[in-house]
């Protein structure tokens, strides 16, 4: 059961083809489209490849922010000099989505785009205040954050017609740490647990600014905007309080990595060690 | 809904092929080309007995459409040893026991393979941090290790293909 397959030379003819053809599926990368083809999930007539649209690429800009391109390898990505001195935990973050072939296939922009609420990249680029650029046929272009692009479970802001170009990521303020931590407690490529994103910026003893964000615990990546505000402002003995907040931030499922009352309990875990890890 | 003209060196050789847009890489191997050295396993990329190196990079071909190597240098299992003669990483995992059954060996062997032609000197953990979802249920991974740590440094052999990153 195969599908008209689209391979597109330029942006321009891939928003053509995403225009005339609404209900085509993306596929960059392929491998969460294989996936869901292979479970029936899906079924597509009509699918526009990337490969060969010019969408991939890394830089900084300027004004000290990192551009990815949509089909930038997510391998790429993690062994990038330019994202590494924008950020390691950013790099880090990418070196640790699934196994090397994955991150050899897969791109930094179909992971956005699948919306997977496991994936690891969304909570950090969400800490780091990253948007999302989309274009349509026509040049109209538009830009969000990566919390408002990621609506619900395996879906997006984007409508149809729409393409997800590339990921920007402001330059980091000075003196901000970050780092993403996954709880693993079974094997290395499984899926997280709970996952915490953060980012901190201290002025003397007090926490000047934090971006807190998770994953596996939700429909989406969650922004815990009520620990972040808790953190801002305080002092490093606030952390554990904060954190208690995150419980009620979340709406974690009950399955196989545990319930959803105990994903609560280790997302309060996690987020403490998280952010202490930053102000240490 | 029409085939695809795709055009991949495979294992040093041009080949031109028409697939199906669906059709995998790992099908196309093991179907059309009749190269069974690559194994079918899980069929979720979990598992790693299909791996190849498209240009150097090792993939999934159980996940990889093969249209998407149009174009791109295609190295399997069979492409490893020359003439016949095994590479000192093949040499290793018979000599370290770096196999038992032999269903994984493999994959294990092309993703060693480009880990030896990315990072000639890796360490114990660059080797663990590459080779991780290449499972193996057999050997408990000494033996593979051992066998990739006593291969580091060991002229690599003339090869197809670009290094991976």
């Amino acid at each position: 059961m195969s599908f008209e397959l689209f391979r597109p030379r330029s942006l321009d003819d891939a928003l053509a083809l995403l225009a005339r053809h609404q209900d085509a599926h993306v596929m960059a990368g392929a491998t969460a489209l294989v996936l869901l083809m292979r479970q029936g999930l899906v079924r597509p007539d009509r699918v526009v490849s990337l490969r060969d649209a010019g969408l991939g690429g890394i830089r900084r800009e300027p004004d000290g922010s990192l551009w990815m391109g949509a089909t930038t390898t997510i391998r790429d990505a993690e062994t990038s000099d330019a994202v590494r001195s924008h950020s390691a935990a950013l790099a880090a973050t990418f070196g640790d989505v699934a196994t090397l072939r994955v991150r050899c296939q897969a791109t930094v922009g179909g992971n956005l785009a699948h919306a997977d609420p496991a994936q690891d990249p969304p909570p950090m680029l969400i800490a780091l205040g990253a948007e999302v650029e989309i274009a349509r046929a026509g040049g109209a272009r538009r830009s969000m954050a990566v919390e408002a692009f990621l609506v619900d479970q395996f879906t997006t802001a984007l409508d149809p017609g729409e393409l997800l170009v590339g990921v920007r990521v402001p330059a980091v303020p000075p003196g901000t740490r970050a780092t993403y931590v996954k709880f693993l407690p079974k094997t290395a490529d499984d899926y997280a647990t709970v996952s915490v994103a953060a980012a901190v910026r201290m002025d003397g003893e007090r926490i000047a600014d934090a971006r807190i964000a998770l994953g596996s615990v939700g429909a989406t990546a969650v922004r815990a905007r009520r620990t972040e505000d808790a953190l801002r402002g305080a002092t490093v003995r606030a952390i554990g309080d904060a954190a208690a907040l995150v419980r009620d931030e979340i709406a974690p499922i009950d399955d196989l990595r545990g319930t959803s009352a105990y994903k609560r309990e280790m997302a309060r875990v996690w987020t403490e060690r998280a952010v202490r890890s930053l102000v240490a | 809904m029409g085939r695809h003209r795709i055009r991949i060196e495979l294992n040093g050789t041009t080949r031109e092929l028409a697939v199906e847009a669906d059709r995998l890489l790992l099908d196309v191997l093991r179907g059309e080309l009749g190269l069974t050295g690559t194994k079918e396993g899980c069929r979720i990329g979990i598992c790693g007995v299909c791996t190849v190196l498209v240009d150097g990079r090792p993939m999934s071909s159980c996940l990889y459409p093969a249209v998407l190597a149009d174009g791109a240098a295609v190295r399997t299992i069979e492409g490893i040893a020359r003439d016949g003669e095994l590479t000192p990483l093949q040499r290793a995992f018979i000599e370290q026991g770096g196999f038992q059954c032999g269903i994984c060996t493999p994959g294990q062997i092309v993703s060693a393979t480009a880990l030896l032609e990315a990072h000639p000197r890796p360490t114990d953990d660059d080797i663990r941090q590459w080779m991780l979802g290449n499972l193996c249920r057999c050997t408990g991974y000494f033996g593979i290790v051992r066998a990739i740590r006593s291969s580091r440094g060991a002229p690599p052999p003339s090869t197809p293909g670009q290094a991976a990153q």
